[in-house]
């Protein structure tokens, strides 16, 4: 859908259909990430886009589709080849995900202790290094439960981090935070794509947030892709439902008055 | 008609999720295991320092607690003896069925019943807490196995130290008894523990022993399964945590039974 130049695929998903239950959440969805690039994908709520993220960490099994990262199909690889491949990538969810039993230096050192051979010191250094760029220095021996909302987003991508992987995940990096906060984190993922090259996945809901960071926007409305491409071609584009989504205006309802009433009776519909 | 029918579907359904529920068990059981002997081989070895801690929580600190209740039991079971084989002029064979008692039953299961109810519970709030925090896709998405992290310590901290309390109980469990009997039949402690020794023979210890090695296991995977399967938030927990709790003590005495119609009829 992009004009770019060929550049090598970090993640390619391939017609993913996925259900929950019974119930179709995504309905094929493909999606190529170049290396390099920070590729957001955007949604409502219920739109498919955490069940999407869940896909691409392969935490869920999809019903039918493929999955690639860095050349490997998640859903089809031995389980020591998936893990070499997590080795390789970060994630820093919504809610920080940080063991609460441990400070947050060790939280942020527990994939360099459990994946390398370093000795202590030099993982506490490594682990300074990360807090440093997360602006979060000094920290290490606190308690998650001691940290505010924006420190413990700022300890997740510390710890998302610290393995200097080629890829990175973000689960709503910036909602819940002030304007202030929020916009030092966007900056904070900006610095990381251009420092140490990682290609970049964000998921989020925030416009603002989306417009400053991405390369490219992925529009996900009900388990569909219905826009992807540049910042300026999703502002531009023309289809009804990614402007709703632009201008915070809600869907018109179609009104069927027999469907509207068997809802409220209960009877099927 | 239509009632019989909702009926059965809902006790064919309950099966069901109980069958599944039972396989996942038995699946974690077995990946604990896995992940116990091949863990180093795949580079992911169980760490000694989170099985110490939890051996610390699980037994050191239950200590003041069975032994309160151990030795009460001791003393009940020998006010009770001496009352029952009073009728029979027996009361110098109430050792027998205290020693008997205690050993192969009591201690095992007052222990059992006791950590599930401490520590099984607490397990199952912790990774039910774990899982809506996502801490537990955190770990997945590491290249960190959570079995491996989370339920193979608690376990191996669980069979060392289930029987280590159940033999505590034991002893202060017969010495509470002991106690209780020096003082109302007149007979010397020495003499006590000696009659205690003649009548206990190293079976009955193993079934003992053997039957809290199993408890230990039960309650660690029910406290998993249960956590596993939290949904719903800070309610969910408790609702889980409940059921951990009752499911571990339920299977405990049901296992206990099976055992000991197994064992004990040969």
């Amino acid at each position: 859908m992009t004009d770019q130049p060929p550049r090598s695929v970090t993640i390619e998903v391939e017609n993913l259909v996925t259900h929950y239950g019974d119930r179709l959440i995504l309905k094929g969805v493909s999606l190529t990430v170049y290396d390099g690039e920070i590729l957001v994908i955007m949604g409502g709520s219920g739109s498919g886009k955490s069940t999407l993220l869940n896909h691409l960490l392969g935490l869920l099994r999809p019903t039918s589709g493929r999955v690639r990262l860095l050349g490997l199909d998640i859903n089809d690889c031995t389980p020591l080849e998936l893990q070499e491949l997590r080795k390789k990538m970060g994630v820093a969810f919504q809610g920080g995900a940080l063991f609460s039993s441990m400070t947050v230096g060790e939280n942020i050192m527990l994939p360099l202790y459990e994946h390398t051979r370093l000795d202590r010191k030099t993982m506490e250094i490594m682990v300074r290094l990360k807090m440093e760029v997360v602006e979060l220095a000094g920290f290490e021996n606190l308690m998650p439960a001691e940290l505010s909302g924006g420190m413990i987003k700022r300890a997740a991508l510390a710890r998302a981090i610290v393995m200097d992987p080629k890829l990175l995940f973000c689960d709503e990096p910036s909602a819940g935070l002030d304007p202030v906060v929020s916009a030092s984190i966007d900056d904070l993922i900006l610095r990381l794509r251009d420092a140490m090259g990682m290609t970049i996945v964000v998921v989020t809901h925030e416009l603002e947030s989306a417009f400053k960071i991405a390369d490219r926007i992925c529009v996900l409305d009900r388990g569909e892709i219905i826009a992807l491409g540049s910042v300026q071609e999703i502002r531009d584009s023309d289809n009804e439902r990614v402007q709703n989504l632009l201008n915070r205006r809600t869907e018109e309802v179609t009104l069927d008055v027999d469907a509207y009433l068997r809802r409220l009776t209960g009877e099927g519909g | 008609m239509r009632r019989l029918l909702h009926l059965a579907e809902r006790v064919g359904r309950a099966t069901a999720k109980g069958v599944d529920e039972l396989g996942f068990g038995a699946a974690l059981f077995g990946e604990s295991l896995f992940w116990l002997f091949m863990g180093p081989r795949r580079r992911q070895p169980v760490r000694v320092g989170p099985i110490f801690a939890q051996a610390m929580e699980i037994g050191i600190h239950a200590l003041p607690i069975i032994t309160v209740l151990a030795v009460t039991i001791g003393v009940m079971l020998a006010i009770q003896g001496i009352y029952s084989l009073r009728a029979f002029g027996a009361e110098q064979q109430v050792v027998l069925g205290i020693a008997l008692s205690l050993v192969r039953e009591f201690a095992p299961l007052i222990t059992g019943i006791l950590v599930a109810g401490r520590s099984g519970s607490a397990l199952a709030a912790r990774l039910g807490t774990m899982r809506i925090n996502q801490e537990v896709d955190a770990l997945r998405v590491m290249g960190i196995s959570p079995v491996r992290f989370l339920v193979v310590p608690p376990l191996l901290a669980m069979v060392v130290m289930v029987p280590a309390l159940t033999m505590w109980a034991m002893l202060v469990g017969l010495t509470g008894a002991g106690l209780y009997v020096s003082a109302e039949l007149g007979m010397s402690m020495g003499a006590y523990y000696q009659q205690v020794l003649d009548v206990l023979a190293s079976n009955d210890l193993l079934h003992g022993f053997g039957k809290s090695a199993i408890f230990a296991v039960l309650i660690t995977i029910v406290g998993v399964v249960n956590g596993a399967l939290v949904a719903g938030g800070a309610e969910g927990v408790g609702r889980m945590t409940t059921r951990s709790v009752v499911h571990a003590i339920s299977a405990i005495v049901i296992t206990d039974m099976i055992f000991v119609f197994m064992v004990t009829r040969g």
